[in-house]
């Protein structure tokens, strides 16, 4: 995903093969099905098919490969490798490909494109009211075309996804994060568990690090959204006080960024403190950004892993 | 021209039922939803899915299934000689709709309702046998790409040279100008998707043929599978619980 293969030495394949190895010996295989596999399932208790099944003469096929999950009746085959499939509460992050009279559409990397409508979201100055012409008409000063946007699923009718993207709950506008200095980081959205918390602040680096549901992934300068003013004084404030404490923010973002990626290829699921992990193992090796692409660091993160892994398991 | 010889070898040392070996490989384009490449031999094929994701061309949606589209394309270094084939003739305008119609049939399109998916097969190497090399690379990218299917279609084709029935044909043997058969099979379904032939061919020999052919489909049915579920266990195991 978006980072070349890698070239491994002998000894390198050895290690990553036994990391492998100890990742494996931890799951059973049985539930794993194939396209058009035939799924047992005892037809005495009822069935409920859900999705990635289908009916073949009676019996319970898979139409996708991945895991067979039961909850009470009901099967179900989770996929891998999919697109992302939204659901309601999810927070995404989304690129803005048109504007129309009433909403945005942005592109989520879904099945189709998600709509923000304009009564879907707070306004910049703050105060509730009807929208009218002129709001629209001005609908370009919120969001232009290719803006990068958070927001949250708010339904699904029909085939269409809703977003909004205004938030009590934090007491802050997440959704018109104008997302400044950072990264945008694309995974298989599979990756991506649902959390509580999908806004991260790392106060000590001053980072946010937005996981999005859909499988983007944004590192980025912390931004204060709480109130407008203060944002826009933030920008003014001389440049050359913020600059020392700029680089050492910016190396942290490419850190956190090629972290990411790592996982990615590695096809390791992504949270805050996998991510945090990787990070700090490669400052503790002052290892260079670029090198953390390499195929030395990629076996090391295997096996950080895989060590990880196995001693959660004697914990529990 | 003698394509099997007395002692029962065909031209590239195989028995007349045998298959060339086969090798699949799943992921090989990173920013595509699914990829795979396939080889059957010297046949080399790249398959690569995006979507389902919006319909480019809002006048071809459909508001009740997904819009399915395939693009053939063979590179000009494929073949012994290296020719500039303008894009869109003829041959690989006619293999892109056989591989469109023979994969629409098994992806369940109702599910995907005003989406589109995009296919694209690139022949690497051309060494016959490229359309059915193509659909096995194309099934292999839509399981990959986790796009809901009926089941794998897998394709194979087989020939008649010498009075013997070939599994498999090589471009020599394909450009002998024999019939030349190709079987497309969901294996699980029991049920043909596809069926073409070249030439003639007398009634009771075109089953034996197509019995041949068919066996060749679940001979290669059963290889996806093992590949499939290797990348599955793969993905898993990675990812964690």
């Amino acid at each position: 995903m978006g980072v070349v293969q890698l070239q491994f030495s002998k000894t390198q394949k050895v290690r990553l093969h036994k990391a492998k190895e100890s990742l494996s010996s931890k799951m059973n295989s049985d539930s794993l099905v194939t396209v058009a596999d035939s799924i047992h399932v005892n037809h005495e208790d009822g069935v409920l098919k859900g999705h990635g099944t289908a009916d073949l003469d009676g019996q319970v096929v898979a139409t996708l490969c991945g895991t067979v999950e039961r909850v009470n009746k009901l099967i179900y085959v989770r996929g891998l490798g999919s697109r992302y499939k939204p659901e309601v509460g999810d927070i995404v992050i989304g690129r803005v490909i048109e504007v129309d009279q009433k909403f945005w559409r942005l592109d989520i990397n879904c099945n189709r494109n998600a709509y923000l409508m304009l009564s879907a979201m707070n306004m910049p100055d703050g105060v509730q009211r009807r929208r009218t012409a002129l709001d629209e008409l001005n609908m370009r000063g919120i969001f232009e075309e290719a803006d990068l946007i958070c927001a949250e699923v708010r339904g699904l009718s029909h085939d269409d996804i809703h977003l909004h993207a205004r938030s009590k709950k934090y007491g802050k506008i997440y959704a018109v994060l104008q997302l400044s200095t950072g990264q945008m980081v694309m995974v298989s959205p599979y990756l991506v568990k649902r959390q509580k918390q999908h806004f991260h602040h790392l106060e000590e680096h001053g980072i946010d690090l937005i996981i999005g549901c859909n499988g983007l992934i944004w590192v980025g300068e912390h931004v204060k959204v709480k109130d407008e003013m203060e944002y826009q004084v933030n920008l003014t404030e001389p440049a050359h006080k913020k600059e020392e404490k700029n680089d050492t923010r910016r190396e942290y973002i490419c850190r956190a960024a090629n972290a990411i990626r790592l996982l990615s290829t590695l096809g390791f699921s992504i949270t805050l403190e996998v991510i945090k992990g990787v990070v700090d193992l490669s400052q503790s090796l002052n290892l260079e950004i670029h090198d953390m692409l390499g195929s030395e660091f990629c076996v090391l993160v295997a096996e950080k892993e895989a060590e990880r892994r196995s001693s959660n398991k004697r914990k529990q | 021209m003698e394509y099997v010889s007395p002692e029962g070898l065909r031209l590239d040392g195989r028995r007349p039922m045998e298959m060339r070996q086969i090798r699949a490989e799943i992921g090989a384009v990173s920013k595509a939803d699914g990829s795979a490449v396939f080889e059957m031999g010297n046949t080399k094929v790249i398959a690569a899915v995006y979507g389902p994701r919006e319909v480019q061309n809002r006048s071809q949606q459909l508001s009740d299934k997904a819009l399915v589209r395939c693009e053939y394309n063979m590179a000009n270094f494929s073949t012994g000689d290296r020719m500039r084939k303008p894009k869109g003739d003829r041959r690989s305008t006619e293999i892109s709709l056989v591989i469109r119609q023979t994969l629409e049939e098994c992806i369940l399109t109702h599910l995907m309702p005003r989406s589109q998916i995009d296919i694209y097969v690139q022949v690497l190497q051309a060494d016959g046998g490229t359309r059915s090399a193509c659909i096995n690379a194309a099934t292999l990218a839509l399981a990959d790409a986790g796009i809901p299917m009926r089941d794998l279609v897998t394709s194979c084709s087989a020939g008649y040279l010498n009075s013997t029935p070939l599994l498999d044909l090589n471009y020599v043997e394909d450009s002998a100008g024999g019939p030349d058969v190709t079987v497309g099979i969901l294996p699980k379904l029991d049920k043909v998707t596809l069926l073409q032939m070249d030439s003639k061919l007398p009634i009771d020999i075109l089953e034996n043929v197509i019995q041949l052919a068919t066996e060749g489909c679940k001979a290669i049915a059963n290889y996806i599978r093992e590949i499939l579920l290797e990348n599955t266990k793969e993905l898993e195991y990675r990812r964690g619980s």
